[in-house]
């Protein structure tokens, strides 16, 4: 467990960047900080491995002060990884990941086993070792800074906007990646974004930061989407607006689902007896993935957790390859919500759609 | 020109003790101390400028004056200035010239440890190398092109500022020019000049070719893929 208590940070140059902040991160969890530019993520995640001293304030690792703990021990025993890999130039993958435990003097050929096996653990061919950062995408490098982060076999894993700088498909796949990495090896991770989905996607536990490093709100990605604490909030995770403001529209004897920006996201399958209906979202928003809304409450494969039920009658099955599905807001029959992706949004309607609140 | 050629073609001149080899060996003799010297100096003083990023006005203000710094001046005034300087004109004539090679090595060795990414020193101290591994590990290897580049130019400067050590009857190829100045012996002062200019152009070489030696694998691969990767291998994850 990691517990920021009363920690503030004030910059040589004047800025207070972060006022007073107090929170408990459960351990084997990811909790994610997000919050726009400037508002003090990543200066709350480099006091936990001291790479940023605070002005006031303590912070315990497992009730352990990490004041009293040497620098240079304590990060190797926390992973880090960044956004722009901060990968060795000169040294080969291998080298890379290898890095730490051979500082730590962990015989050569036990560390090169190591460091192959995790490069399988992050996705990454092994034909691969040899080669510089140079010599890979992007994503790559990112793997590579990911396997470097669990070399030594940390506990704790900082992560600051690490897949901010590649494009889109390849962000997905990385998130993916590391949820999955999640369930086999489970590290207290502390994931910082600016991108609210990617939050609601990864976090067990989500901080909204607003300047200063002020909690806006915490808790669950579920709680916050249901719940959201402020106008603040509200505005930031974009609940009355785009993709999570969904409404259902009539069209030629169908219940069209529409999102805030306009887009038809699907349709509402009510009077298809013949099981699901999938409807492809339209437009190129690879988040919004494809929804199929039914009526049926069949098994379907590959169901993860069920969703939590509002106030319908009919228990809907939920498939949910992502949490939160969104809200729908209504109060009778609960539809089948299949989604690939995270936060389809909020159905603010009045007719036929239940209220389904998924977790992952 | 063509006299100065005859006169280095002529046998007699390269064998003795003020004979070609015999100098040209004091020359580099001479050359190599000072940048041993001036390299133990200027590389420590430079590293760790450039690893604290503290003391860099400091140094760049005093690099300035030492460059403005009148050599043979400088070199009578010590040896006359000094019991020791006239008997051991090595003395002097080291210092002054070491004088001369410290401000280009500290140049090349501070600049090259900042040219290093900050991002990659950051992700360095932040997995946990200490202050002296990231130095030795991180930032020396890839400053050290640079590092050599700093050296080469002191190396050039010092090849051709050595000559003076002879004002004050030390060798050198310096020799060739100050017997040869009361004598009005024109073609050996030519010869002597050549030599000098073909010592320089040699030891340059070397130094560029050394310098391609030290350029990290990994950093001249980032400088050829950019042209060499396939659009494939760039999105591919
Ligand atoms: N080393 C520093 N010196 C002075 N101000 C800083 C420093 N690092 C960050 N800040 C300031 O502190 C605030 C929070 O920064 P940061 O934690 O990097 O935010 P975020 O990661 O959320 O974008 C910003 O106003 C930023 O300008
Ligand atoms: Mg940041």
């Amino acid at each position: 467990m990691i517990e920021f208590d009363g920690i503030s940070k004030r910059f040589p140059d004047g800025t207070l960047a972060v006022d007073n902040f107090s929170l408990r991160l459960p351990s084997r969890e990811i909790t994610v900080f997000v919050g726009s530019s400037g508002s003090g993520k990543t200066t709350l995640l480099r006091m936990i491995n001291r790479m940023v001293e605070p002005t006031s304030g303590r912070i315990l690792i497992d009730d352990e002060d990490v004041a009293s703990l040497n620098p240079v021990t304590l990060r190797r025993r926390i992973g880090y990884v960044m956004q722009n890999s901060g990968l060795l130039p000169h040294r080969t993958v291998l080298q890379n990941i290898a890095t730490v435990p051979l500082l730590n003097r962990v015989p050569k050929a036990e560390a090169v086993a190591r460091a192959h096996e995790l490069m399988e653990t992050v996705g990454l061919d092994s034909a691969l070792a040899k080669r510089y950062p140079a010599e890979l995408s992007g994503g790559q490098q990112q793997r590579v800074g990911v396997a470097r982060g669990l070399a030594v076999n940390p506990n704790i894993l900082l992560m600051d906007e690490p897949f901010g700088a590649v494009d889109p498909i390849v962000r997905r796949e990385l998130q993916e990646e590391l949820l999955r990495i999640q369930r086999e090896l489970a590290k207290t991770i502390v994931f910082v974004t600016h991108d609210i989905d990617e939050a609601f996607l990864l976090g067990d536990h989500v901080t909204i930061l607003s300047r200063g490093g002020h909690v806006a709100q915490h808790g669950s990605p579920d709680e916050i989407l249901s719940n959201p604490a402020s106008e603040f909030v509200a505005d930031f995770i974009g609940a009355d607006r785009g993709r999570r403001a969904l409404t259902l529209r009539q069209s030629e004897g169908r219940t069209l689902v529409v999102d805030g920006t306009g887009r038809i996201a699907g349709v509402l399958g009510a009077e298809t007896a013949t099981g699901p209906v999938s409807v492809g979202a339209g437009g190129r928003d690879e988040h919004l993935g494809e929804i199929t809304l039914g009526t049926e409450a069949a098994d379907l494969p590959g169901l993860d957790t069920p969703g939590e039920l509002g106030s319908s009658s009919e228990a809907p099955g939920v498939d949910t390859t992502s949490p939160n599905s969104g809200e729908l807001g209504s109060e009778n029959e609960a539809p089948e919500v299949d989604t690939t992706s995270p936060n389809s949004g909020e159905l603010g309607s009045e007719n036929e759609a239940p209220e389904v609140d998924t977790t992952r | 020109m063509l006299d100065g050629l005859n006169w280095l073609l002529d046998p007699a001149h390269w064998t003795g003790s003020r004979g070609i080899p015999t100098r040209l060996l004091e020359h580099l003799a001479i050359t190599g101390m000072t940048l041993l010297i001036a390299g133990v100096i200027a590389l420590a003083a430079g590293l760790a400028i450039g690893h604290t990023r503290r003391g860099r006005g400091l140094v760049v203000g005093l690099s300035g004056a030492l460059r403005a710094m009148p050599t043979l001046g400088l070199l009578v005034f010590i040896a006359v200035q000094f019991g020791f300087g006239v008997r051991l004109a090595i003395i002097p004539t080291l210092i002054v010239l070491v004088v001369l090679a410290i401000p280009p090595i500290l140049a090349g060795a501070y600049a090259g440890v900042e040219s290093v990414d900050p991002a990659t020193v950051d992700a360095s101290r932040a997995l946990g190398l200490t202050e002296w591994q990231i130095l030795w590990r991180v930032e020396f290897p890839l400053a050290l092109p640079l590092i050599v580049g700093g050296l080469r130019s002191a190396m050039l400067q010092v090849v051709a500022t050595a000559t003076v050590a002879a004002y004050i009857s030390l060798g050198g190829l310096g020799r060739f020019l100050f017997d040869a100045l009361p004598l009005r012996d024109y073609p050996q002062m030519l010869a002597g000049a050549l030599l000098v200019a073909a010592l320089a152009l040699i030891l340059d070489l070397l130094f560029l070719l050394v310098g391609k030696a030290v350029l990290p694998t990994g950093v001249r691969a980032a400088r050829g893929n950019r042209r060499s990767k396939t659009p494939t291998e760039r999105t591919a994850a």
